[in-house]
Formats: C-alpha cells, structure tokens, sequence
C-alpha cells in the first residue's frame, strides 16, 4: 500500500508540475507585453522600468519559471493591480467560501445519490424506481446556473423564504449562513445527484447479477445483508472514481453560481479577474483550483486502493 | 417421507418478454444420506435451474416456481417464502452449494476468511475467534496449504483450483446434510479437476453428506456417481443406479449422448452425433421432448411419456422397453472411422519455436527482462494428418498457434511452411501466404462479426486472395462451401446470431476451407459446444479431412478430444513439448510422468472401467512460467525426479521414429 500511494503522489506532483509550467507561460501567450498584463496599463515609465527589472524580464523564460515556481510554493504571489492588494490576502478570504460549498455539494451529492441508486438497484422496475431514475436523469442534465435563476424567482423573490444573494460563513452567523447556502447548495448538487445515482444503480444491477451475489445468498445470507455486505462495496467503487471527478465540476459550478448568488468565491474572483486581465490573480487561481483537484483525485486513488484489494497489485 | 431429500413435481418456468418457457417440467428426486448423485444433461436441460429451483435461489421474477415440493427431513421447505428466516437455515445451513465459476463465485473485494467466517458465525452463531478457529479447519480440510498466514488473502491471490476449494470450505462451513455442486470443475483444468472432485466425494463420504453433482460430463458421472439422473428439456428421461445407465442404457437420449462422447479408450470408432440440436425452451414438443432428434421415434412418441420402472430401481420415459431398442439398433450397425495411414510429406515444420515476452519497468516501460513462454519446441505436421497439441491451461499451446500464424512479437527459431521459412519474413511478404494458412477459433460467439451476412464472412478470403474471377464463380464457391459443412446455401444471406453454436462453428469451418490452405489450425473448435454438438463438428472435420486431404494443427485441452481426431499428439506443459507419439501408442504407452498423469486424471464414461483403474493423483498445480524450474519443467511435480532433472533440462529422445520423450527417467 505504501508504495502504491508513493506511486499516485509521484505521478501528482508531475500534473501540478506541467500545470504550473503552463499556467507560467499564459502570462506570455497573452497579446501586449508582460509588464502591462501584470501591473495594468495605467502606469508610469518608471514603474514600468522597475517592475522589468523586478521581474527579470532580461533573463531566459525557464529562469524566470523557476523563480516565479519558488516565489509560488513560498506563498509569494505577488499583488492585484484591480485589488490592489496581495493575491494571497485576496485568495485567503474566498478560497474558504468556495471549498465550503464545494465540499457540503459534493457529501451531499454522494450521499443521496448512493442511497436513491441502492434504492433503484434493489427494486428494478418498480414505481419507486421509475420515478426516482426519471427525476435524476432531469437533474443530470439541468444546468446549474438555469436552476439557480429558478429557485431564487421562486423561493427569493416570490415566497421571499431566503435571501436573494450574498454569503456569511457559518462561524459568524449561523443561521444567515444555513439561510444562504441552501439555494446554492441545491442549485450545486442536483447535477451531481442525479449523475451518482445514475452510477449507483447501474453499478448496483450488474452486481447483483455476478456469481458472488448467488454464493452469498446461498449462505443464507438475508437479502439486505447480501446487498449491504457484498452488493455494495463492489457497486460503490465506480461511484468513488465519479466523486473524485466532481470536484472538477464544483469549480466549474462555482464560477455561474457564484455569479448568480453574488457570493465572494473562487468562481467570481476568477471570472472577475480574467475580464479585467488581472493575470497574477488568474495565475493563482488556477494553480489553486489545480491543486484542489490534482489532490481531490489523489485522495480517491487512494481509497479506491483501500476499497478494492486488486488495485493495489500491478 | 422416506427420503432425506426428497424433491417432488418441481416446475419451473421463465416469464420472457414474448412468452413464457418450461423450464423444468415435473421433476421429481431424491438422495440420501452419504450418497453421490449425479444430475447430467446438456445446457439448456434445466439441470442447474431444478436446485437452484429447490433452494428458491432463482431470481424471482423472471423465474416462477409453477409448482413441486422439497421435502427435506421431513419438512416441506417450500411452504417457506424465498427469503424467510427457515429458508435461509437451510441455505448453507443444511444445504451447501458450490458452483461453476470459482473465478467470479467469490467476492472480490473480501478477504477470503470474512466469507469462510460469515457463513460459520451465521449458522454456529458463535464468536468470531471460534469462526477463525473453525474457518482455519476448513481450509486444512479443503486442502489450503499455510491456512492461518492465507486467511487475509483477498481471491484474486488464489488459482482458480484453490479458489474452488474456498468455495467447498464455505460450503461445508455448516457441516450441512447436503452440498448441491453445479458443474464445480467445469472451468478447471483436467488434473485440478481430479483433486476437486476426489476431496469433495471424500469430504462427502467422512462426513455421511449426500451430494449432489450436477455435471454434463459422462466421465465424471462414471467415475463418482452411485444414482444417476439424466436430463434432457427440463425433463428427467432416465434414472437409475451408475451401473444400470451406463450398462443397460434404457433411453435414447442418454445411448445417444454415449455414443457421442469421444473416450479415452476408444479405437478408430466413428462417433455418432445426436441429429438436430437441442431443444429451446420456448418450442416445446408434445410427448417426448427428445422425438424429433430420436433414430427411434414413433407416432407414439408424441403422447405423453412418464417415467417407468424397468427394474433394479431403474426407470425411463421411452415407449421402447430396453429389448426393443436393442432390437431396432441392429439394424443400423456402427460404423467405423476411415483411416488412412499414408501421409505426404512435410507441410509445416516447427524448429526450435521460442517465444519471449518482454517484461516491462518503471513509468518509461523499459524492458528489464525476458519470459520465455514458449521453450524451444520442434514438431511437424505431414500433408492430410492432424497433430493434437494438448495441455491445461497455460502450457502455451494458443500461443504456439499464433506464433505460427505470426501474430506475436518476439518469436524465434524456424517456423517452415511448404519448406520456406516464413519467420524472418515481413508482414507485406507474408500476406500472400496467409491463404496458406487459416484457422478454426474457439468461440463461435464472438469470432463472427455479428453484423455481416455469413456469406460475406465466408466469401472474405475469396475475394482478399483474388481466388474468383466474378461474382458468379465467388457464388457458386460459397453455395459450394455452405454444402461442405453441411449448411443449406439459402442460409447463407443470415447473420451470425440467427445460428446456432454448432451452426456457427460450421460458418467458421467453412470460413477457413474458403482459402483452400495447406494447413488450418484448430484452436479448441468443440469446447464450447455440448456433446451431441461436438460429435457433429468432429465427424465433420474427419470427414473434410478424408476428403479435401486437409492437414490439421488441432489444439484442445480435452484429451479424449484430441486423442480422438488427431493421428499424432503432442503434450505441452509450461511452454515444452513433453512427449509426442502416436495418438494410439500414447494412450496406451505413454512413458512421460506428466502425460501419465494427465491420462490417469481423464475419467472414461464406464463405472466398470473406471473402478478397475489404477489412481494416482498428480499433486500441486501447474506454476506460472515466471516460476519454471531451472531443468525439467515438470521437476517439481515428478515424483520421479531427482538432482538432474533440477537442473538439465531433457530434450526428446526418440524410440524409433514416432515416440519421443523428454525424461531422464525413462530409458
């Protein structure tokens, strides 16, 4: 097992690598000149000449790449000409918002998308299955940003149940905080249900059909022991790879639902800084979100080995 | 009841999506105590589904239980639902069952003592340390070397032999009355399947279990089985004690499929196929289900026929009492196999075939070694004979075959075909020369292309190898092909799905005829088909060979099979030819450990035979080829060897000209 984990973290390492090396060179592959994409046009001669120096542009790209890798893992990011402030300040605050509604969305996806998809694999074909299967094909392919627009008419601006936007973290008002998420939270996760419920039960229906499941039931086994000891393990595994991928999804939920909630995030800062050219704060952003998936997909890696013992093995 | 077990009217049937189809009609049987059982039949005859019928282990629906009573001690066990508390004692409480697939019967993602354990604690209900302690005597029973340091492996640590004897300790877990074993040794290989089936009929024997073997191998039955039931259509046609069925055969169905059955001990006898193919289930006859295949068959038959006593516990459900059929039988005496001993010269010569298997490290896939997979063989194959290349599994022999084919990287030595050597030649040279050489696959399933016409699929190397001037020549070849094998032409605009197995593999005869080779290489053409099948295709490749002068490279696992059709056999193990005579002279003298050892573990559809037999058990299992012994590869299985044969390795020593061995032992 030690090995095989040393293995994924290997491979990790060379992704966040080659992100890195690209996310480096998108300073350069932008039209107009570096200096300008980094501080704005608005400057004056002198600071332009001080920030060319400042920033090496004399010297070859793949010891500028280098310094800026070291500057990046140090946690020197460098400053927002649109904040005026130092990236890292700004990613300290929002960072925290989007991984919350990241995280919550994804338990809550899996979560209810297993039991739904148990649900329908243990009972093909009955109506509980039919009208479950058909309300998570909806939500897999409802967009997210549609549904948001939806829930906040309905429930924000017609019932005026929950607020129409904004987001407090839980540990400064609980309540205006539970208030807030719920819209985003359901606006992030339908997809996501839909898809792992989808998995689950397929998983589920070619499981119980394999010669392990006729063993356990000759046992003697009860037929919910048969599913939950021997049914389910083997049926989840395919939806453990689908969690890992999510987070990718989240991050691309995160920019519309952020902008429809108006919720200070990673998914606004983003889109914020990539129309007003603010290339440090971009650069930070990506090698961020890359590193929060890369990792994501790590931690799945892993428990999949926990999980399936012959995964483990070459 | 009288019986210990004692099932009575079973009746079973599938609700499809047109209609509904029988699959076990009336069955009725019973076994008692210490007792072994054998159920035997074809697919499709409904013998597996009658058990699983009897524990109400069918998926429910599509199937229904129509009817039938299991009485077992006394109680009617169905009375209770599918998933009742009683039920489930008697499932792996009293009734232990062990299936086919020892591959997929046991849960992967569970170590094998948690699935050992949970039957014990389920129906001992006793702690886990005793579990522990008993799931360890389980696998010393069964036969589990190192059983406490295993009991943390996960199954796919295990060969599908050993996996098979977890799913017997789980089986026996309970020391239940009966084990029902579905097919257990169907997948494994010949010497593996001996061990099975003798530790689970002495298991059986120690513990005064009744056990139930549900087989449709006639060998098998010979060998274990005290009372047999033959089935045929979901329908028993005849039972009885071992002795009565194989020495006073009663029913057409169970004479048929002993004749069709190649044996061990057979010389030059011609074996007599079942007409027709089995039954589907949802075309049921009227009467007798067996009428429209039977040489016998009447207007009576049509009537419906139940079982009847014919004495010495015997019973059949033909018309036709034993006498008449004997009678009838006269007349259409059997008829002896063709021989012709005189063989042209040399079409295809192996010299020295080695082939190596890169072994690749590291996220930049270096090569870092070598596995020699084949070892250096040399055989050669005369124009109208066919050679049998025979071993269990992993021993090389499909890829010998796709090494001759140039299918493989890696390969060296000489392969000479018509006197060239066509190895160092390259892919664009050799193309014209494929024609030469064709090849008969295994699975008729999925090596056709189920989209295209079969005519298309035969037609293909006419018109790859330009061997028709126009389309009237290309159809008159194909009609010619279709005839060949057997097929009507009018088939021929179908896809592959619209045959039968026995149909297609016919397509894939004719498929390889088309080209017109000098050699066509079988790879377990009848393995996948049942007896009555396999006697169709066999007789019918005897019979192209008699008549196109065919030249045959056969390779097949079932050594009845190969000893059968081919004129000389070669036997493999890991990666060497072993020792390779005339198919004659190699039953009855063979002189290499490993050949005698294979020989002794095929049982010979004869009670009478079988228990003059002398046993002997070859121990262990076939290592993989990263594990062969540095000089004899069957060194450490041999209880011959000794300190040279762990380190020479023996080449073939010919006596005469035919027989060679490759053994220190023997001189």
């Amino acid at each position: 097992m030690g090995r095989y984990i040393a293995k994924r973290f290997g491979q990790a390492a060379i992704v966040l690598l080659l992100v890195s090396l690209f996310t480096y060179l998108l300073l350069y592959m932008m039209p107009g000149d570096p200096v300008y994409a980094m501080l704005g046009g608005d400057i004056t001669r002198e600071q332009y000449d001080i920030a060319y120096a400042k920033m090496h542009l004399g010297d070859p790209l793949l010891l500028r790449y280098v310094r800026w890798l070291f500057d990046f893992v140090t946690g020197e990011w460098g400053n927002s000409f649109k904040y005026s402030e130092p990236v890292r300040q700004i990613i300290a605050v929002r960072l925290p918002v989007t991984m919350y509604l990241g995280v919550w969305s994804i338990i809550i996806s899996t979560l209810a998308g297993i039991l739904f998809g148990v649900i329908c694999g243990t009972k093909r074909g009955k109506a509980a299955d039919s009208v479950i299967i058909t309300c998570a094909n909806f939500g897999a392919v409802m967009p997210a940003f549609w549904l948001a627009v939806l829930g906040m008419y309905i429930f924000s601006l017609k019932l005026g149940w929950l607020p129409t936007h904004g987001f407090t973290m839980p540990s400064e008002d609980l309540g205006l905080s539970i208030q807030q998420s719920i819209l985003p939270l359901i606006a992030l996760s339908v997809g996501g249900i839909g898809g792992t419920t989808r998995q689950m039960r397929s998983g589920m229906l070619d499981v119980v059909r394999q010669d392990y499941i006729r063993t356990a039931r000759s046992k003697g086994l009860k037929e919910s022991q048969v599913i939950w000891r021997h049914a389910f393990r083997n049926a989840v595994l395919p939806v453990v790879t689908l969690t890992g991928m999510s987070f990718r999804n989240v991050v691309a939920g995160a920019v519309s639902i952020e902008q429809v909630f108006g919720i200070a995030g990673m998914g606004s800062l983003l889109i914020n800084s990539i129309l007003s050219k603010d290339i440090a704060v971009v650069q930070s952003c990506i090698m961020i979100i890359s590193i929060v998936v890369v990792m994501s997909n790590l931690l799945v890696d892993i428990l999949y080995g926990i999980l399936d013992a012959r995964i483990r093995v070459e | 009841m009288e019986h210990f077990l004692e099932v009575k009217n079973l009746r079973v049937s599938f609700t499809g999506d047109i209609q509904k189809s029988i699959a076990v009609d009336d069955v009725s049987y019973y076994a008692e105590p210490g007792e072994v059982v054998c159920f035997v039949g074809e697919s499709g005859s409904g013998k597996s589904v009658t058990q699983l019928a009897a524990l109400q282990l069918l998926p429910v629906p599509p199937a229904v239980i129509e009817g039938g009573e299991v009485w077992l001690e006394g109680v009617n066990i169905m009375q209770y639902k599918a998933d009742s508390p009683q039920m489930r004692a008697v499932r792996g409480g009293e009734v232990g069952m062990i299936f086919q697939e020892p591959m997929t019967s046991l849960n992967p993602v569970k170590t094998i003592g948690v699935q050992i354990m949970e039957s014990v604690i389920l129906h001992l209900k006793c702690s886990r340390e005793k579990a522990r302690e008993r799931a360890l005597e389980l696998l010393g029973q069964v036969g589990i070397p190192d059983a406490a340091a295993r009991l943390n492996d996960f199954p796919y640590q295990f060969s599908g032999g050993m996996r098979q004897r977890i799913m017997i300790a789980i089986a026996l877990a309970a020391s239940p009355k009966v084990i029902v074993a579905d097919e257990p040794t169907t997948a494994l290989d010949v010497t593996t399947q001996a061990q099975i089936l003798d530790l689970l009929t002495s298991l059986a024997a120690k513990n005064n279990t009744a056990l139930i073997l549900i087989t449709h191998n006639l060998g098998i039955v010979a060998r274990y089985a005290q009372r047999i039931y033959v089935m045929y259509a979901g329908k028993i046609v005849e039972e009885g004690p071992a002795e009565k069925i194989f020495g006073h055969t009663a029913h057409p169905y169970t004479k048929g499929l002993l004749q069709a059955v190649p044996r061990l001990d057979d010389q030059n006898r011609r074996l007599v196929p079942i007409d027709g193919i089995g039954p589907s289930p949802g075309k049921r006859l009227t009467g007798c289900q067996f009428r429209n295949r039977c040489r016998y068959s009447s207007e009576k038959c049509c009537e419906e026929q139940a079982l009847r006593e014919i004495g010495g516990g015997q019973r059949s459900a033909c018309i036709w009492s034993y006498e008449e059929l004997k009678e009838q039988e006269k007349e259409g005496a059997e008829d002896e196999r063709k021989e012709t001993e005189e063989f042209g010269e040399n079409v295809l010569e192996v010299k020295d075939l080695r082939v190596t298997y890169p072994l690749r490290k590291g996220i930049l896939n270096r090569k870092a070694g070598e596995l020699t997979i084949i070892d250096g063989i040399s055989f050669s194959i005369r124009k109208g004979e066919t050679l049998g290349l025979v071993g269990e599994s992993g021993c090389g022999k499909t890829t010998t075959a796709k090494a001759i084919l140039k299918l493989l990287e890696g390969t060296s030595g000489r392969v000479l075909l018509n006197g060239r050597d066509i190895l160092p030649l390259r892919e664009k040279e050799f193309r014209s020369q494929r024609k030469n050489i064709q090849m008969i696959f295994q699975d008729p399933f999925s090596s056709l292309d189920p989209r295209k016409p079969v005519e298309e699929l035969v037609g293909e190397p006419l018109l790859i190898h330009k061997l028709v001037k126009d389309r009237a020549e290309y159809d008159r070849r194909v009609d010619e092909l279709f005839c060949l094998v057997g097929l009507e032409p009018s088939m021929k605009n179908r896809v592959a799905h619209e045959f039968s197995g026995g149909q297609r593999q016919r397509v894939g005869i004719a498929r390889a005829l088309a080209a017109a080779p000098d050699i066509i290489i079988c790879d377990e053409p009848v393995s996948a088909l049942d007896v009555s099948i396999q006697a169709q295709i066999i007789n019918l490749l005897e019979d192209l060979q008699q008549r196109l002068k065919l030249t045959f490279l056969f390779i097949a696992h079932d050594l009845s099979v190969v000893k059968h059709i081919s004129h000389r056999v070669a036997v493999m193990y890991l990666g060497n030819i072993v020792e390779i005579s005339d198919s004659e002279e190699l039953y009855a003298k063979a002189r290499h450990p490993y050949t005698k050892a294979l020989l002794n573990a095929v049982p010979i559809p004869d009670p009478a035979i079988e228990q003059e037999r002398e046993r002997r058990m070859l121990p262990g299992e076939v290592p993989s080829v990263m594990k062969r012994p540095a000089g004899c590869c069957f060194c450490d299985r041999c209880e011959l060897s000794d300190e040279r044969c762990r380190k020479e390795k023996p080449e073939l020593v010919w006596d005469g000209k035919k027989h060679g061995t490759a053994c220190f032992q023997i001189t």
